[in-house]
């Protein structure tokens, strides 16, 4: 199963309704605006994949610093080059929704942030973090000192068994105790 | 060889394991969990590669996978599949497992998941018609991806105060206003409020005669006199006493008075659910600190920006933000290190400053005092002089408020840099002190304003309040609301049209230094909220005296929006200093509930103590306004009367009063003993594993000693993706992870 011709049908409305936390309206919406980044063609074929590059074409998505990340965690192609499926599409809705859970947007963001993909957020990943966040030029960046003192307090706050990197159990429980996290890991098409 | 989420191979590129590492129960856990929940999508084409080769090990590994698995579907039967972290196409898989498994129950249980299915998506369709309902979606979903969270949430503010208005004009309209307008229609017979023609029950009439010069009724629409005096907008008019309908009988006093009540009530419980949430995320924070640096970091992207702009500022006040805090760190550092003599120094500067504060505010509530002794006289007087300058006197005592709010924050912004705090600290006192000024404005302007109605020639006044210059007070103070309501409204648009617009032309157009140093205008969201919050507080405690101003608060604050979005996205740039949502839904609503108790203080007092006036309103016939209630009490039937009676006796009072302070200090005594807790198990953690550490290299030691073992590992290649990982001081046995830690324990 996958995506269909032009329309979706019932029963596989309903049923990305039990599996995603999608409201009928936000996938059928999803539907149309992938249906937009496919060419005339390639909308009849099921299971289509659309590239990385289009899908960074999206409004929601340009302007974000983790876009590349997030398609690569959200694909499931087998050449790991972040194209994503419709319905990987609707996984990454769903897991940016307003109703999803703490526990999936706690997961899905540390699989964000763990750019090495090694399981577990040390300097590096952090240090490429918090560039992100700040801008990737020269005069954007926090000097070294800077840098290492933030990732140093970083540590200090989540860091539990005190092995210099934040594994899962701990990014979740940091993030549980983090009053923000909920209200701004959002994407609403 | 695949790489792993979790685990990886080591930077040699050998393949090796450790049988022990591989028997510890807490990595079977960590397997059993990855399979079931847990996982990533490159999983799924080696989950059953990782089952095969797990029985080459010491441990068989299928042993433990049934057990784990039954458990494991024992477990994930309660929870709903969406909420678990995988991909589409494995959820469908687990929902067919689900299925099939669910065939094998009872009809019994079989129903109850069913029936649990189909709550859940009634549930979820009630809430997507309530969300689709939600007023201004659109427009408050454009400024969150223009701006973010921050600002979004004063917008979502104001949304809520609209609505909180419109209920609360609903609450008041169809208790007090819909049975006198319904009255003739459904055969109700009207008993008004008697006229005993003693001296206090003049009422002499205040509309125009004669010829009506046109600015007068712009005069009359502005300042709620005139025309406007004697119409259902007052108190003045509702001389109603009951309403004797064919079965009963509706006392519309008794109405009035709890309709307030009820109100005041409801904004309470309304406001505190809504903070009641972030209230509860501020508490489990157990930092002392302001900001949190993995909030910061990790809940610091707002990922609903889609506009470039937006995300290129959102960068640049991340920097700001990341800068300041970590130069706050280092003042932190500097306080700690300071000398006596100069902390000595710095308590005498600020307590010099403090007292210039306190100067300051007393001289502006001096001046709001006079001014509205002033403008009553003025009023009183009736010595038309000028359209223009009537009007001035009108509102001398709102233009003298606003003045202050103005003045004011600018000048605590500037003392503020004096008194040498933390950054964070500034903030929060500069903000105090700008809240305290503008709600306590209101209470000065009414304390004079009850000064000038109980101040009569001779003393004690005959009828508990200057009935020659105030026959119908309550409607006097209305007017007061009225007005100033109308100027607040009347403040904001012009200063939007006449000083943003300018503002952003100037700065766009014109290039000279003036322009550059002012800079585009920002959009300030405390001050911003302080300005609405002062609106609502006049809202509360208008209404008592001026039931349709919920109503005119509804459609102020419907303009509002419209004007701030306006104005936001032409106009203003993001604030240089982020405001978080979290923190910001808290100050508002913080905020808000300090207005809402600043405003039941006034309307009580006049409720209970000041005289009500015996020339208009329906509590004519009694003393003060709150004596309704007794004489409806007196008139119920025994039993009731008994039991309210009981109820607001001093011994019950004293016993709820004991049991709710045995609650709250059995409830402060847990969540001390549960940090206590958790700080204990935070210890016990790091310490096991070094524990675990010390002994797999004592094991490992031991190891190499006999030759016997070291084949095992080779003869036995695993799938690359079993190994944990440890530190970089041992060798061959164990593998390793990343250089600088030396222990980990994957939980």
């Amino acid at each position: 199963m996958g995506t269909t011709a032009s329309q979706l049908g019932k029963d596989l409305l309903s049923e990305y309704q039990e599996l995603t936390f999608l409201t009928k309206q936000e996938i059928l919406l999803a539907h149309k605006r992938f249906s937009e980044l496919l060419s005339k063609d390639e909308r009849n074929l099921p299971n289509t994949r659309v590239s990385m590059e289009r899908i960074l074409t999206l409004p929601e998505l340009k302007s974000n610093p983790f876009r590349e990340r997030i398609c690569h965690v959200f694909s499931t192609s087998d050449q790991k080059n972040g194209s994503l499926s419709f319905e990987d599409f609707l996984d990454l809705l769903s897991a940016f929704s307003d109703s999803a859970t703490l526990e999936i947007k706690s997961h899905y963001a540390f699989r964000i942030f763990d750019f090495d993909d090694d399981g577990t957020l040390d300097c590096g990943d952090l240090e490429k973090l918090v560039n992100c966040l700040t801008g990737e030029t020269d005069d954007t960046r926090l000097t070294t000192d800077e840098m290492r003192q933030l990732i140093n307090n970083i540590l200090e706050e989540s860091d539990i068994d005190k092995d210099g990197t934040v594994n899962l159990s701990e990014f979740q429980h940091v993030i549980s105790r983090s009053p923000d996290f909920v209200s701004s890991f959002k994407i609403v098409l | 060889m695949e790489t792993d989420a979790v685990f990886f191979t080591d930077h040699s590129g050998r393949i090796t394991s450790n049988p022990l590492l591989d028997q510890l129960p807490s990595y079977q856990s960590l397997l059993y969990r990855r399979k079931s929940s847990v996982s990533g999508p490159k999983r799924r084409s080696s989950s059953r590669g990782r089952l095969g080769s797990s029985s080459s090990g010491k441990w068989n590994m299928s042993t433990f996978t049934r057990p784990f698995e039954k458990q494991k579907s024992q477990v994930t039967e309660q929870q709903p599949i969406r909420e678990l972290a995988k991909p589409m196409a494995e959820k469908r898989r687990d929902k067919t497992q689900r299925l099939e498994e669910a065939q094998e129950l009872t009809n019994w249980r079989q129903w109850r998941q069913s029936s649990h299915r189909y709550l859940r998506r009634l549930r979820d369709d009630a809430q997507e018609w309530l969300s689709s309902m939600k007023l201004w979606r659109g427009d408050i979903h454009l400024i969150e991806g223009m701006f973010g969270t921050g600002i979004l949430s004063y917008f979502s503010f104001l949304r809520f105060l609209v609505v909180l208005n419109l209920i609360i004009f609903l609450i008041k309209f169809s208790f007090v206003m819909l049975p006198i307008i319904i009255a003739p229609y459904a055969s109700g017979n009207i008993t008004y409020n008697l006229n005993d023609a003693g001296v206090c029950s003049v009422y002499p009439s205040s509309a125009r005669r004669g010829l009506v010069i046109f600015h007068e009724h712009i005069t009359d629409l502005l300042s709620g006199g005139g025309f406007l005096e004697q119409t259902y907008l007052f108190y003045g008019y509702y001389k109603v006493d009951k309403i004797h309908f064919t079965n009963v009988t509706y006392n519309l006093a008794l109405a009035y008075l709890l309709s307030t009540i009820a109100y005041l009530f409801l904004s309470l419980i309304w406001i505190v659910k809504r903070s009641a949430r972030g209230f509860k995320r501020n508490l489990v924070q157990d930092e002392d600190r302001f900001q949190s640096f993995c909030n910061k970091i990790f809940a610091g992207w707002d990922f609903c920006i889609t506009n470039e702009n937006a995300a290129r500022l959102k960068r640049s006040s991340l920097l700001y933000e990341l800068k300041t805090d970590l130069e706050e760190e280092r003042i932190k550092q500097k306080i700690a290190d300071r000398t006596r003599k100069e902390k000595c120094r710095i308590y005498l500067i600020r307590l010099i400053l403090n007292l210039f504060v306190i100067g300051v505010l007393a001289a502006c509530f001096y001046s709001i005092y006079v001014a509205t002794i002033f403008s009553q006289e003025a009023q009183m007087t009736k010595i038309k002089v000028n359209f223009i300058v009537d009007l001035i006197y009108e509102y001398l005592p709102s233009i003298v408020i606003t003045l202050a709010n103005f003045i004011t924050p600018l000048l605590f912004s500037v003392i503020i840099n004096y008194e040498d705090y933390s950054p964070a600290f500034e903030i929060r006192f500069t903000l105090m002190r700008c809240v305290f000024m503008r709600l306590t404005s209101i209470g000065v302007l009414l304390f004079s304003l009850w000064s000038q109605i109980t101040n009569c020639e001779e003393e004690p006044c005959i009828c508990g309040y200057n009935h020659l210059l105030y026959s119908c007070w309550e409607t006097r103070v209305g007017q007061e609301m009225y007005k100033l309501t109308i100027f607040d409204f009347i403040t904001i648009v012009a200063v939007t049209i006449f000083v943003e617009f300018p503002r952003k032309l100037i700065v766009k157009h014109c290039d000279c230094g003036l322009a550059k140093w002012w800079g585009q205008q920002e959009f300030a969201i405390p001050q911003n909220v302080l300005e609405i919050v002062y609106g609502q507080t006049i809202c509360w405690i208008g209404t008592f005296y001026c039931p349709m101003l919920p109503a005119i608060c509804t459609i102020k604050y419907f303009f509002i929006f419209y004007i701030k979005k306006v104005s936001l996205i032409n106009n203003c740039r993001p604030a240089t200093r982020p405001f978080r949502a979290s923190s910001s839904n808290f100050f508002f609503l913080g905020v808000l509930l300090i207005g809402l108790a600043l405003a039941c203080l006034p309307v009580t007092v006049s409720v209970a103590q000041i005289n009500c006036s015996h020339a208009c309103g329906p509590f004519v016939n009694f003393n003060t306004s709150w004596e309704v209630l007794p004489t409806t009490v007196s008139q119920l039937p025994s039993g009731a009367q008994t039991l309210l009676f009981a109820l607001s006796s001093e011994a019950f009072a004293v016993s709820f009063f004991v049991v709710t302070c045995l609650a709250m200090f059995y409830v402060i005594a847990l969540a001390g003993a549960h940090k206590r807790v958790i700080n204990q198990l935070r210890d016990q953690l790091a310490m096991e594993g070094r524990d675990k550490r010390f002994l797999i290299q004592k094991l490992c030691q031991a190891q190499r000693l006999s030759p016997v073992r070291s084949p095992v590992s080779k003869s036995k290649p695993r799938s690359p993706s079993y190994h944990t990982s440890f530190s970089s001081n041992f060798s061959e046995g164990v593998f390793l992870a990343h250089s600088p830690p030396d222990s980990s324990t994957h939980v």
